[in-house]
């Protein structure tokens, strides 16, 4: 699967390779999140596009092909208190989305909705049906050696072997015995991506992940991630208030304010990008200024 | 010292950068601090003197003997009082050469025993049902504290009318006893468990008996534990209570008549095997504890 995915990504336009992953979703299980706001689920993705008329009639079936994320007018209030209003968004197969937001921003309400945790909203949520999240809190199992909660919930033959090569390759072979609470905290994040790598997901949703880690154990935790998305291009909504983290890593940058996605915007900067560059700065600055921080102070 | 360089105005007439804080003309002198040590002196040296851990446990133990000695033996309390240590070894050489002590200590064990098991087993099926589900916390829970505030004794009678007063009836009475320390805790156990951790157990795949086997049994674990050594405690303390009633055999029945006999060797006999006993429990409950919750790295004081 992510050797399929791998090939189709290398050379062809993100659609091409995308529609694989889509047709997934699609076929696999039909409604990972389907709402609309009266409540009845949805049986395809399609159905819910031609009825709403969101998407044009022409784009018939394909209008989520090569996503793997689609969310339109999605509203979430907590009784009067309205923390997503009216959200569309779009991720494409294989795209590396940060979403950025102020504490309260409703960012974390957003990834909750979208890994299916949330059910009381209104609107349309589409999810690829392959979608793991990694927590800011490893979130292991104590009484769970570090193996044990990489194979979590998965089942089959080869599922140790997997686990073993998940663990390997977020650079703990050999660890698959120890306990959570004797790794470290850069190490317990590192179990908790291969837990959520080993299920080859197309869509991996990270909360702050690396936002209780320390600087320099966060700066070999980016390299590891952008390491592991090159190597399984899943599509990643990766939530951070770390404005320098999604410069570095997102193909795309999105600001949440106050139930709505105020900024769209694309990073074209080529990779490794160094935080001192000019164009790095500029987006640092029209983003912290997105995000009503005067960088002078900050 | 340094105090004249950092507050030294620079070039420009401002103060330097240490003095930035205070405005200018109000600049602060810095104190010259007074440097201490932080440790006082109180330095700890990993090579002290190091007494093996179960020496230093035994030491408190050993040193209430050695006073119970000291009293006895001087003659500071007579044998009528307080029995010597050796009048008690002498009193358990004797009971057990005719087979009263074996008798008495398989009755009383096979009482506490069986109440344990249907105490345990039915505080846990309780625990289990308002656990995990809403509606058994609303019928069994409320319930369940309510009962808990009665005195296990003051049931006696009514258990004595319901049941009798042959083995059932004291057997009868310690699980009774032993149902609600496994309930409160195992129950506290089960809603303590970390919501995330099941949240993320869904994430990833888990289903209802998933959920139950991988997380919330290994996380009310230990609150089960905790109960199981409490309702071993209970369970001593109510077989003395169940053998005051109608019994020929048993701890509590050699405490009662030893009392009747004058006889404090037989009776500090008595609560020296009762000692024992709970030591002993509490034992198994540590090495149930130790292979269960090895994952758990807790504070072990310092």
């Amino acid at each position: 699967m992510a050797t399929q995915l791998h090939g189709h990504l290398n050379g062809a336009a993100p659609t091409e390779a995308a529609a694989a992953v889509l047709e997934t979703a699609l076929l696999d299980e039909v409604a990972p999140a389907q709402r609309v706001p009266g409540g009845t689920a949805r049986t395809s993705a399609a159905a819910s596009a031609a009825e709403d008329g969101v998407v044009d009639a022409s784009a018939g079936g394909d209008a989520t092909a090569g996503l793997a994320v689609r969310v339109r007018g999605l509203r979430r209030a907590f009784g009067d208190h309205v923390v997503l209003d009216g959200i569309d968004l779009d991720v494409a197969a294989g795209e590396f989305v940060a979403l950025l937001g102020r504490s309260g921003s409703g960012k974390s309400t957003l990834l909750r909705i979208l890994g299916g945790f949330d059910t009381g909203i209104s609107g349309d949520v589409l999810a690829a049906t392959r979608r793991s999240v990694v927590f800011q809190e490893a979130r292991l199992l104590p009484w769970t050696r570090a193996l044990g909660n990489v194979t979590l919930g998965l089942s089959g033959k080869d599922v140790a072997a997997r686990g073993r090569a998940a663990l390997a390759e977020v650079g703990l072979a050999g660890r698959e015995r120890a306990w959570p609470v004797t790794l470290s905290g850069g190490e317990a994040q590192r179990v908790a991506l291969a837990r959520a790598l080993v299920r080859e997901p197309e869509l991996v949703m990270l909360d702050e992940p690396f936002g209780a880690l320390d600087a320099l154990t966060r700066i070999r935790m980016h390299a590891l991630l952008q390491e592991l998305c090159r190597r399984h291009r899943p599509a990643v909504l990766f939530v951070t208030h770390d404005v320098d983290e999604a410069i570095l890593l997102a193909d795309r940058v999105l600001v949440l304010t106050e139930g709505r996605l105020s900024l769209d915007l694309p990073v074209d900067l080529p990779t490794p990008r160094p935080r001192t560059g000019p164009a790095f700065g500029a987006l640092r600055a029209r983003l912290l200024r997105e995000l009503g921080v005067d960088e002078k102070a900050a | 010292m340094t105090t004249a360089q950092t507050t030294a105005p620079t070039a420009d007439g401002r103060p330097s950068a240490v003095g930035a804080a205070p405005p200018p003309g109000a600049a602060v002198a810095v104190r010259a601090p007074v440097l201490e040590d932080p440790t006082r002196g109180r330095r700890s040296h990993d090579g002290r003197l190091t007494v093996p851990g179960w020496v230093r446990r035994l030491s408190g133990p050993l040193a209430l003997l050695a006073v119970w000695w000291l009293v006895t033996g001087t003659g500071l309390a007579s044998g009528r009082v307080l029995a010597s240590p050796l009048a008690v070894i002498r009193a358990a050489r004797q009971l057990a050469g005719d087979g009263e002590l074996t008798d008495a200590l398989g009755a009383s064990l096979y009482r506490v025993g069986w109440g344990l098991l249907f105490g345990v087993a039915a505080g846990l099926v309780l625990a289990i049902v308002a656990g995990f589900f809403r509606a058994g916390e609303h019928l069994v829970d409320s319930s369940m504290n309510f009962l808990r505030t009665i005195p296990v004794i003051a049931l006696l009678p009514l258990i004595i009318i319901w049941i009798g007063i042959g083995e059932s009836a004291k057997i009868f009475l310690i699980a009774i006893g032993v149902v609600f320390p496994v309930y409160m805790n195992t129950f506290a156990g089960i809603r303590g468990v970390d919501l995330k951790l099941v949240e993320a157990g869904r994430t990833f795949g888990l289903g209802r008996l998933g959920l139950i086997r991988r997380i919330i049994i290994p996380g009310a674990l230990p609150g089960f534990l905790v109960g199981l050594r409490w309702s071993m405690g209970v369970a001593w303390l109510l077989l003395v209570f169940a053998e005051q009633v109608n019994t020929n055999t048993g701890i509590g029945y050699l405490l009662t008549s030893a009392q009747g006999w004058n006889r404090t060797d037989i009776i500090i006999l008595c609560l020296v095997i009762y000692g024992v006993l709970g030591l002993l429990c509490d034992g198994i409950v540590r090495i149930l504890e130790r292979s269960l919750l090895s994952w758990r790295r807790s504070f072990t004081g310092t």
